[in-house]
């Protein structure tokens, strides 16, 4: 059992967890994503490692409550226990040595993106960051990502923070301005490492994606995450999670992550069912 | 019972399987097999030649004292034919339910010759679920030797050698990359097949004698062999099996709707998907369900299919019935649960609708030729034949493959060019000293009982290293 040293709302939906994981945290390195499950008749699903220290033994995860099992999660306090915690597992990102080097962070994709600053700033790699979210109340982890970025770029979809629009502008400002890009680290919503990947292609700057398929058990046995890269079929959770986005075939990529639609929504209804019948209480007279 | 078969029960036919009607079990998830109540097993234990120079021990990979366990069932004492079977299996509420008898033991038999060789299989699992129904076994009375040994992956190899080094006062640790122990008892052979109470009890059995068991650990990511080493293990035995599955890169493989049998036996089992919404896991099923394969894999995921809802489950396999590797017992019960065999049948094309989900499988009708290496007649497309399947779902149970996560990141441990784990000896001892390996990891996907009897090996080999 693993349990929860620390937890901090970034936003309404979206939590950060400080994990007591020591065996994880010796061995996590950006890139690399654990497999939580939370209760016995649980789902087992991968989240992206957000921080790591060896030496405290923790792992830090940061959780979007769009499904089942991470709303689950979310729920979660300081001091109770996540049942089953994996990792680190996939490849760490192949981080370079030559700046500079933009990373792009969307909505709660920037957790990910956070460690690869962190290590390459300390590689004396220059960083570029690019962070962006739908308004100002949902965008995450700015200071941080500040202090281990050379320069931070920030885009709200309203506009309420930074540029009005979407990170990929920026990104094409950026490029367009004739600086220096060695390449780009993209990670966020599907959608948005597809736009990524079309603004940079035509520059033929190199651009690494994190690919977020649906998984089982995250170490290659069951093939759910296969992904088509470079027209070659790759399994994300030991072939990646971090592919060349102008490899990636996007369209399947977010066509495979809608598999389960129908049933994550029933599932969901089920929760929403508990949850009243939890503040609606009984009537056994046992609460007046 | 006549006059005539009371003075020779060995020339009775053998005892009936009691079973779960066909109609009625596609619709459960129960175990199909019900077991043999006291007096069908010792009718059956009765029919035994108790031969001074018996075969059916030869024909056992972890050398079950057959006869002397089924002469104590026939003198009803149960106990002690469970504790002869114990005496060199630590599983045998298992192995008397998925062993491939017919092909092992029993083939030994010489009641086989002129009739039905005795139950063997059918007799060690009466034994064990008898031994299960009378409580707990008693802690064994073991003297620690002070060494340790780790043990990667909790499926019928490790779970034998771990059984086998603890008795002999060894500490154990097993590491397990699931959240749950029992390696392919528990996500791949179905509960119908193999209750997972039945697993869980053989785990608590092992936990009994010392064995420490840590799931959530994936060696060669979580922490590799060299670390182990470390941390101070002095032996290590790779149980890691073989997890990775194959395809066959025909085009439409990454349609939503197909599945590798080891994600779709994984979500139902290990995952209970049968049981979703109740179980968080989902899992696709459709009307339609075509199993490329023909294998164990192949009938338990067909046989699945069918539980699940499928109205109609289908075998597609590209030899006839007569190549079919799957066990007699199992083609027969997915046989009688109405499952549809294509034979003769190559799949060459997944087909799509507009929104990516599978709609139908393009195949070739074959013909069988020339045999190939594998002594079977070799396949051969019928040219114009292509027809399609329609279907919504498609599993791919090809075969699977050992998973390189260990040996990627142990130096010195070799594989050879299928993956499989080289050994230098009969033990197991692979190309990295102190470390051994056994069951699928080194032979690629073969039998439980085999696993075991790798297993076994190893334990030995390791006990006679460490002792010096």
């Amino acid at each position: 059992m693993f349990e929860i040293l620390k937890k901090r709302d970034l936003t309404p939906v979206t939590k950060l967890f400080v994990v007591e994981a020591p065996l994880v945290a010796r061995k996590a390195r950006p890139g690399q994503f654990v497999i939580v499950r939370v209760t016995e008749s649980g789902e087992r699903i991968p989240l992206t490692i957000a921080d790591y220290d060896a030496g405290a033994g923790t792992v830090t995860i940061v959780v979007q409550e769009v499904g089942l099992t991470s709303r689950l999660v979310g729920a979660l306090g300081e001091g109770e226990r996540i049942l089953d915690f994996v990792g680190p597992l996939g490849r760490p990102a192949p981080l370079t040595d030559r700046g500079p080097v933009v990373l792009v962070g969307g909505g709660f994709g920037v957790a990910p993106i956070y460690p690869i600053a962190k290590v390459l700033k300390t590689k004396g790699v220059k960083v570029i960051s690019i962070i962006g979210a739908r308004t100002k109340d949902l965008l995450i982890l700015e200071e941080e990502m500040r202090s281990v970025s050379d320069e931070l770029l920030v885009a709200t979809d309203d506009g309420s923070k930074g540029h009005k629009g979407f990170v990929t502008d920026v990104l094409k400002q950026l490029i367009e301005s004739g600086r220096e890009i060695e390449e780009v680290i993209a990670i966020g919503p599907m959608v948005m490492m597809r736009a990524v990947s079309r603004t940079t292609e035509p520059y033929k700057l190199r651009t690494l994606v994190s690919l977020d398929p649906i998984m089982v058990d995250g170490t290659g046995m069951c093939g759910a995450c296969r992904c088509t890269v470079g027209g070659e079929v790759k399994f994300a959770c030991v072939d990646g999670p971090i592919f060349d986005a102008h490899q990636v075939d996007f369209d399947e990529a977010v066509r495979r992550g809608h598999m389960y639609d129908a049933e994550q929504k029933l599932a969901l209804a089920k929760l929403e069912v508990a949850a009243t019948g939890g503040r609606g209480g009984c009537a056994c007279g046992g609460g007046r | 019972m006549s006059d005539e078969a009371k003075r020779k029960p060995a020339k009775r036919p053998r005892a009936e399987m009691p079973c779960q009607d066909p109609a009625e079990r596609v619709r459960n998830f129960n175990e199909v097999a019900l077991g043999y109540d006291e007096e069908l097993a010792v009718a059956e234990a009765e029919r035994c030649l108790s031969c001074k120079d018996s075969k059916c021990r030869d024909g056992c990979p972890v050398d079950v004292d057959i006869s002397g366990f089924i002469a104590k069932i026939r003198d009803r004492d149960f106990r002690g034919a469970y504790e002869a079977i114990k005496g060199t299996n630590s599983l045998p509420a298992i192995c008397g339910r998925v062993c491939p008898q017919e092909t092992q033991c029993e083939a030994k038999c010489l009641l086989g010759r002129k009739g039905e060789p005795i139950a063997i299989g059918r007799l060690e699992r009466f034994a064990a679920d008898w031994a299960m129904s009378q409580g707990k076994d008693r802690p064994a009375d073991i003297k620690p030797n002070g060494r340790r040994v780790a043990i990667v992956g909790s499926g019928p190899a490790g779970l034998t050698c771990a059984g086998d080094l603890a008795k002999k006062g060894y500490e154990v640790t097993i590491f397990e990359a699931l959240h749950a122990p029992g390696g392919v008892l528990v996500y791949g052979i179905p509960e119908f097949r193999l209750p997972k109470r039945i697993v869980a009890e053989e785990i608590d059995n092992l936990r009994a004698l010392g064995v420490n068991i840590q799931c959530d650990v994936v060696v060669g990511r979580t922490i590799t062999v060299d670390e182990l080493f470390d941390e101070g293990y002095d032996a290590v035995f790779l149980g890691t099996g073989a997890g990775l599955p194959m395809f066959m890169n025909i085009p439409g493989e990454t349609l939503n709707g197909v599945y590798s049998a080891n994600e779709f036996l994984t979500r139902t089992n290990l995952m209970k998907a049968y049981l979703f919404p109740e179980w968080d896991t989902p899992i696709k099923v459709g009307r339609r369900v075509a199993v490329v394969g023909a294998g164990n894999v192949a009938m338990d995921s067909v046989r699945c299919a069918k539980r699940l809802g499928a109205e109609e489950a289908i075998i597609v396999y590209r030899r006839s019935e007569a190549e079919m590797p799957a066990r007699l017992e199992e083609v027969h019960h997915a046989k009688e649960e109405g499952v549809i065999f294509h034979t003769l049948t190559n799949p060459v094309r997944i087909l799509g609708d507009e929104k990516g989900w599978v709609c139908g499988l393009e195949c070739l009708r074959m013909e069988l030729g020339e045999p190939d290496d594998s002594g079977r007649r070799r396949p051969i497309p019928v040219k114009g034949s292509e027809f399609v399947l329609e279907v919504d779902t498609v599993v791919m149970a090809l075969g699977t493959t050992p998973n390189p996560l260990v040996s990627q990141t142990t130096p010195g441990l070799e594989v050879n060019r299928w993956g499989c784990l080289v050994t230098r000896d009969e033990d197991g001892l692979t190309t990295r000293d102190l470390v051994w390996a056994a069951g699928d990891a080194v032979t690629g996907a073969a039998t439980v009982i085999l696993a075991m009897g790798g297993g076994k090996k190893a334990a030995a080999a390791i006990d006679r290293v460490l002792r010096g």
